[in-house]
């Protein structure tokens, strides 16, 4: 449709694209006595991936897309404006309708539902720049509200009321959030030492605590010892897949085919978790560094970090880290003396889930909707851009820091047999002390419960949540289990993304699931059948059952079924088990009574 | 080509080729479906480039878009010829063993320097040596055009100035490298196939070869003429010059589609006698002593038509014709039947069956071997022959099993309406996509892209007239005048105007156009007139029915 | 490519590198079901009806998309594949209008005893479905099975647009995009359940790229894209395609030779199709191949059809000129 941008508009595109070129551009300058033109279909292919970047800063600057500039976006980028418009809204973060400047997302998922979330939202429902949100990952300081600023910036409120939130959508301010880590300053820490205890935008500081040193061994290694010594730690990714990280970046260290590249999954939206943020707003220069030590490893002279954009204040901690390595020669041209080029660029997410399923994430790279790719084939032979990629998350790249340094060999000595090195556990929920919490592999659940302090409420566990909405919930008779992968996996649990999250047994069980089924229901991407449709199935299976009506077990059974084995992904995979777990510690029904 | 008139390509090969000329032709809207392959080929890796003095929604597509002057056309192939061969690109083996004169044709580029070409073509000379250097080094590479290469008065010149660039390179004779002239109407190249051509018989064999004739002549029982007949634009002289006083017309609408069209509609008036045979009663029926109503070939008749694939195609009855239309073949014998040469009514399979016992090229093609294939491309030579992909292989086989192919020098010449004081824009014609020819079959069709007919002029030249969208203005060539509304179009550059044919009704172009015509061809230059615009009334409430709304549309 | 030997449902077969499992069980006549598949178009493998069981994968795959494999063992008519196979048909008969699908695919439904009503009568339909914004939706009661139903989109002569029959299936968005036409004017838009086939903002076809190719349609498996003159026959009750025959013959316009299928009802052309499986084609036309036929049967008023009275409703809201200077009887 014909709609002309606004000069703001234009600008903010502007700004971030550069000023439009005559001949190699689409239609927008065009001077009378224009005889070439360069680009053309190859231009559209290339310039494409930055078009979720184009509609944030349009988003950012002006508070939502109108017509004429998703208009502007689509000649500078040569998009289709249908595509353009099918992109923008994927993401829940970008608005297509005018709103107002300030729009607060006020968290009423499983952790922040019950500290206060939910009340926040019942005080303030029916506003027009109030809405609900998924997990914002601050579950330690609950309850958590993002707002969206146009022309400012966005921040997070944590420990939100009522009145804070109405405040600062007035044109109130909101103080940092700090990351809240018990342990801080404890010796024996691995992945949380730097947190809390040195200044995260200083580079010296960092260098001063050892910062760094891995990068300049991994240089004098070369990529084939570093590959051989990731491989010897049997590190396993911590994203929930538990799939040895060796193994992925040997496969695209020797892929023939390029480039390669490098991917941080920093889009950590799993309900329950906040390891990650903690890591990139209190120590980013550890992010940085480990994805270099990645990138010269597998032969990859770009890295993308893709980070949820719930997370302002890691974006600008890590881009400042970003920077000044750039600044010192550890990032750039010559990374370091190794005469190895690798260069580091944030991309953020638009408030979608599946983008931390790693296909769909590239898909959100590559400026398309966060579909996620059936597989195989794998992104290390076939992955962003088409080209082989290695994808990790951020706690689990970190830990190469300690591998390059101390040999993989002894870091196979930390955890169990097949749970090797530190694991960060984000408790949260009916806990005397939540957040977050770093031990070695083996320890119980109980013992991590007690480390936080212990249950609070009615001091009575009535369940934990392990793993995340796509993980499971567990009772009492757990509390023995040993929290690594083997252990997890041999008791039909998971450890998903680390989420310990706690509920007494006064809670509403009930209202607990129904929302885990409307967080699914919201975050399919809807793509395929069983999926886009099984989760509203199962959405109504539970609000029937909320309203009054027994459970029709057995066609929950039949939907969960079909999601976990025809699914495209993880989440249709996963969609049903927790409320499952639910249903099977006799919670539902019990909550009921 | 080299003695054959037809395209050497199949449209598979652009899928796969390396580096594409498009050259004069807005496929995208003129030939979606051919566009549809070309652009899997560009998907698969193959650079475009797009030639063409508007930046069409073809050229959007490009690697690169060489708007080049109007008429410019020659200058710009020799110009990359004469770069390619001082850059010692040229195919020399291929030139030694398949060709003749390059020497000559070489001496012919010599002076088309860089910097001469970007003069007269308005390019960038670097452009140009991108261009020159892509294509010759390309594995596998095409030139395809249509009618922008021919509807100028020197249509062949520009045919053969490409035809030369293929044989300096070697592109052509090989998968996924020829020539493809893109054919404009659906039985184009059929009509050439069946000899509709002054200077041919039935299978593009020569009708002043002996040989050739004397196969006609035993069959027919008759005498042919051993010379050519004459194209239509002789034939416009020769009514002029009192020559021809009588005509036959079929299919054709020349009141309406020729250039100088009020100058062709005197002339038709001028004739003693004319019949039109037409599914339509057309504006040249109008003038017509008698009107035969004819069915509609694709859908009312059995027959074939030939693709610009050189595919030979079925086309089947599906409807009963209105009223008392009757299928052309019928018609024609019924005529001679009338003249005293009673042939009966044979079926359409007869008369084919009757053209592959007399044109070797298409003897394999049965009907039922047609319908089996979904057609087949000549040369098909009898019943086994799986027909052919590509042309004029055998300019590769050694020792070389036939006549070199030559090369022609082109001198180059501007196009004949010059740019004036007076006239100072250069305004050119062309199709549209949901449109066609005179719009007497589009125009029966509600189509939501249709736009009235406008002038559409680059926004430079809008702003000097002071005119706005919507406005009508006169449009005034050395020959005539008519009135239309003025759109702005930013893929135009300053000085150069566009207007599309489909609707002479409401706004009759070809009063414009200027009759000047290729002696080979017979084509007249529909691309090149030169005007001035003369600002008529604000009436800017118009341009909704102008503008398409989308920005990206086509 | 070498070839490769596998196993399906115990039987061996091989076929050349690069077959997909689909196409090894065609090679044995056991015929899988499809809805987003189509020969022409790139696998999306978003319907997940052709799923298969394949021995050591922890999930089913889509025998449409995946590559044969030596050694695979394939099961297509284990206890798993028959359940999701059926839900998923149930989860689209509970949400979407399949009355217009082909016979095959009701054959299926059959076969695998789908039971769409056990989800709960349809909900009310919804007016809203283009306005829904990823991440939200409004929780109903769950009494009810929610639907993609909405309002018809008739914007045009040429196209009807029916959504509560759209499945989802990427097919017309692939046709409109890069595997044919290269027009994008369509694109998947929303999220989740709320995701729909959608211009840029819903803005209607003749203010979006569309060029009218019709493309869309030749692909779409429900009906929900569909030609206008057939929509309005069906709206009439005229549309008999029992007493229709189909003529393939050549394009009148351009000279590429487009094979035409011409769909024709009492003398009168109601459609235009094109063969999947014709080199020049592929299955696709451009809007003259597809609409252009009107002028053949431009007969005047006097030999008018009630066939020509109900296609003459799809011109009340004819924007452009429409030339035909004389009818032909």
């Amino acid at each position: 449709m014909s709609a002309e941008p606004t000069s703001a508009e234009r600008l903010a595109v502007d700004a971030l694209l550069g000023p439009p070129s005559p001949s190699g551009d689409g239609e927008p300058s065009q001077p009378a006595e224009r005889r070439v033109a360069f680009g053309g279909y190859r231009r559209s292919v290339e310039s494409r991936h930055m078009l979720l970047p184009a509609l944030h800063a349009v988003n950012d600057a002006i508070g939502w897309v109108s017509a004429g500039a998703l208009n502007y976006i689509c000649e500078r980028l040569l998009v289709p404006p249908a595509e353009a418009y099918g992109v923008a809204g994927f993401y829940a973060l970008l608005s297509m309708e005018e709103r107002p400047a300030r729009v607060a997302h006020v968290c009423d998922d499983v952790a922040c539902r019950t500290m206060g979330g939910a009340e926040i939202l019942e005080c303030l429902g029916g506003r027009p720049d109030v809405h609900p949100s998924p997990c914002l990952g601050q579950c330690d300081q609950a309850p958590a509200v993002f707002f969206q600023r146009a022309g400012e910036g966005d921040t997070v409120l944590v420990g939100a009321t009522c009145d804070r939130v109405t405040e600062v959508l007035e044109g109130g301010s909101v103080g940092e959030v700090r990351p809240v880590v018990p342990q801080a300053g404890d010796p024996s820490l691995r992945l949380l030492k730097r947190i809390g205890t040195v200044d995260p935008n200083s580079l010296k500081d960092y260098r001063d605590t050892g910062g760094y040193q891995a990068l300049a061994r991994a240089v004098e290694m070369g990529p084939d010892r570093v590959i051989a010594e990731i491989k010897a730690s049997d590190l396993r990714g911590r994203g929930g897949a538990a799939f040895p990280m060796g193994i992925k970046w040997e496969a695209v260290a020797r892929s023939p085919a390029l480039p390669h590249y490098l991917i941080c999954n920093a889009d950590e939206s799993e309900p329950g978790t906040f390891k990650d943020r903690a890591i990139m707003e209190a120590d980013p220069f550890a992010v940085v560094e480990s994805m270099t030590i990645a990138g010269l490893a597998i032969g990859a002279e770009r890295g993308y970090l893709y980070i949820r954009a719930e997370y302002p204040l890691a974006q600008s901690r890590l881009q400042n880290a970003i920077d000044r390595s750039r600044a010192e020669g550890l990032l750039g041209a010559d990374v370091a003396g190794s005469g190895r080029t690798f260069e580091i660029e944030i991309r953020r997410g638009g408030g979608a889930y599946i983008c931390g399923e790693e296909t769909a994430l590239m898909e959100s790279i590559e400026g398309k909707r966060g579909e996620p790719r059936n597989k195989p084939p794998f992104p290390t032979q076939v992955g962003l851009f088409g080209r082989p990629t290695v994808i990790n998350n951020v706690e689990t790249l970190i830990n190469v820091l300690d591998i390059v340094l101390e040999g993989g060999a002894a870091f196979a000595e930390i955890g169990t047999g097949e749970s090797t090195g530190p694991k960060l556990f984000c408790l949260a929920g009916a806990v005397a002390r939540p957040g977050l919490y770093e031990v070695e592999f083996g320890r119980t659940l109980a013992e991590l419960i007690d480390l936080a302090g212990g249950v609070t409420g009615t001091g009575r566990i009535g369940a934990v949540m392990l793993g995340g909405a796509a993980g499971v919930f567990v009772g009492e008779d757990y509390l023995d289990m040993p929290l690594t992968f083997e252990d997890a996996r041999a008791r039909g649990a998971t450890l998903g993304s680390g989420v310990i999250l706690v509920f007494d047994d006064r809670t509403d069980f009930p209202d607990i699931t129904r929302r885990i089924a409307q967080f699914f229901r919201d975050e399919s991407c809807g793509q395929c059948v069983p999926c886009r449709v099984g989760t509203v199935r199962q959405e109504e299976l539970l609000a029937r059952h909320r309203g009054g009506e027994p459970l029709d077990e057995d066609l929950f059974e039949e939907v969960a079924r079909v999601m976990m084995d025809a699914s495209i992904c993880g989440l249709g995979h996963t969609a049903s088990t927790a409320i499952r777990s639910v249903i099977d510690l006799g919670l539902l029904e019990r909550s009921r009574g | 080509m080299f003695g054959v008139g037809g395209g050497t390509c199949s449209y598979e090969e652009i899928e796969t080729t390396d580096v594409i000329l498009l050259w004069g032709s807005n496929a995208r809207e003129a030939h979606p479906i051919f566009f549809h392959h070309l652009m899997k080929g560009v998907r698969s890796g193959a650079r475009l480039y797009t030639i063409d003095p508007r930046h069409t929604t073809s050229a959007m597509w490009a690697d690169v878009w060489l708007g080049l002057e109007v008429g410019s056309d020659i200058a710009l192939a020799n110009t990359v010829a004469r770069e390619i061969i001082t850059s010692g690109l040229q195919h020399e083996e291929f030139i030694r063993h398949s060709t003749t004169g390059f020497e000559a044709y070489a001496e012919s580029v010599e002076p088309w320097t860089l910097q001469r070409g970007a003069e007269v073509t308005g390019l960038p000379p670097e452009v140009i040596r991108r261009m020159a250097h892509d294509y010759a080094t390309a594995e596998q590479a095409q030139i395809c055009w249509t009618l922008g290469i021919t509807e100028h008065h020197n249509a062949t010149d520009n045919v053969l100035a490409l035809i030369n660039l293929a044989l300096l390179t070697g592109h052509v004779g090989r998968y996924g490298s020829g020539l493809v002239p893109i054919r404009g109407q659906n039985n184009v190249q059929g009509g050439g196939d069946m000899g509709a051509l002054p200077n041919r018989l039935p299978g593009f064999q020569e009708i002043e070869d002996p040989v050739s004739r004397g196969k006609f002549e035993a069959l027919w029982g008759r005498s042919v003429p051993d010379r050519p007949g004459k194209h239509l634009s002789l034939m416009l002289e020769a009514m002029e010059h009192g020559e021809i006083t009588a005509l036959y017309v079929i299919g054709e609408n020349p009141a309406q589609s020729e250039a100088r069209s009020d100058h062709a509609r005197h002339l038709l008036r001028g004739l003693d006698f004319m019949v039109v045979q037409d599914i339509f009663m057309t504006r040249t029926a109008e003038l017509a002593d008698v009107v035969l109503p004819a069915a509609a070939g694709w859908a009312e008749t059995d027959g074939t038509v030939t693709s610009s694939e050189r595919r030979v195609q079925r086309v089947r009855k599906a409807l009963d014709p209105p009223g008392d239309a009757r299928d052309d073949l019928h018609i024609i014998s019924a005529l001679a039947e009338r003249m005293g040469r009673g042939w009966g009514y044979p079926t359409a399979e007869e008369v084919w069956d009757e053209l592959r016992s007399l044109s070797p090229n298409h003897a394999g093609m049965s009907y039922r071997r047609l319908a089996e294939a979904g057609g087949l491309q000549w040369p098909c030579t009898d019943e086994d022959d799986p027909g052919t992909l590509f042309l004029h292989g055998d300019l590769w086989d050694d020792p070389l099993p036939r006549d070199p192919a030559p090369f022609f020098p082109t001198p180059w010449a501007p196009p004949v309406d010059e740019l004036s004081e007076d006239y100072p824009i250069r305004l050119t014609t062309g199709r549209r996509l949901d449109s066609y020819n005179t719009g007497v079959q589009s125009g029966g069709y509600s189509s939501p892209l249709r736009t009235s007919v406008a002038v559409e002029v680059a926004p430079a030249d809008a702003a000097a007239l002071g005119v706005a969208e919507g406005d009508l203005v006169r449009v005034v060539s050395r020959r005539g005048s008519v009135e239309a509304p003025l759109m702005i179009d930013r893929s135009l550059r300053r000085g150069l105007a566009f207007m599309a044919v489909h609707d002479p009704d409401a706004v009759d172009v070809n009063l414009l156009t200027i009759d000047a015509w290729d002696p080979k061809s017979g084509t007249a230059e529909f691309k090149a007139t030169a005007v001035r615009i003369d600002p008529l009334r604000k009436d800017a409430g118009r341009r909704s029915e102008l503008r398409p709304v989308a920005n990206y549309r086509a | 490519m070498a070839e490769v030997t596998l196993a399906v449902d115990g039987t061996t077969v091989t076929v050349p590198g690069g077959s997909t499992i689909l196409d090894a069980c065609r090679a044995l006549d056991n015929d899988q079901p499809t809805l987003c598949y189509l020969d022409n178009l790139t696998p999306v493998n978003v319907c997940r009806v052709c799923v298969v069981e394949v021995e050591g994968n922890r999930t089913l795959v889509p025998s449409c998309s995946r590559p044969a494999e030596e050694g695979m063992e394939v099961a297509t008519d284990s206890d798993r594949v028959r359940h999701s196979r059926k839900m998923v048909y149930e989860f689209l008969a509970s949400s979407v209008e399949l009355d217009l699908v082909d016979e095959e695919t009701v054959a299926w439904m059959d076969r695998y005893g789908c039971d769409p009503d056990r989800y709960g009568p349809p909900a009310d339909p919804s007016g809203d479905r283009d306005q829904r914004k990823a991440g939200h939706h409004r929780i109903g009661p769950g009494t009810a099975a929610e639907t993609v139903h909405q309002p018809v989109k008739v914007d045009n002569e040429l196209y009807v647009r029916d959504y509560s029959r759209c499945i989802l299936c990427y097919k017309c968005v692939e046709a409109c995009g890069e595997d044919a036409q290269n027009t994008f004017a369509i694109a998947v838009a929303g999220r989740g359940f709320d995701a729909r086939i959608s211009t840029e903002f819903d803005t209607g076809l003749t203010d979006s790229a569309c060029v009218f190719c019709g493309n869309c349609i030749g692909v779409c498996p429900t009906g929900a894209l569909m030609f206008r003159s057939e929509y309005e026959l069906r709206q009439a009750g005229m549309w008999e395609e029992e007493g229709q025959t189909v003529t393939r013959t050549i394009c009148s316009y351009c000279g590429v030779g487009c094979n035409l299928d011409l769909h024709v009802q009492d003398n009168r052309i109601v459609k235009v199709t094109s063969p999947m499986d014709h080199s020049v084609t592929s299955g696709h036309l451009c809007i003259k191949g597809r609409f252009g036929y009107e002028y053949v049967q431009e007969v005047g008023d006097l030999a008018v059809t009630p066939i020509d009275e109900i296609l003459r409703r799809a011109r009340i809201d004819d924007r452009g000129p429409r030339r035909h200077p004389e009818p032909r009887a």
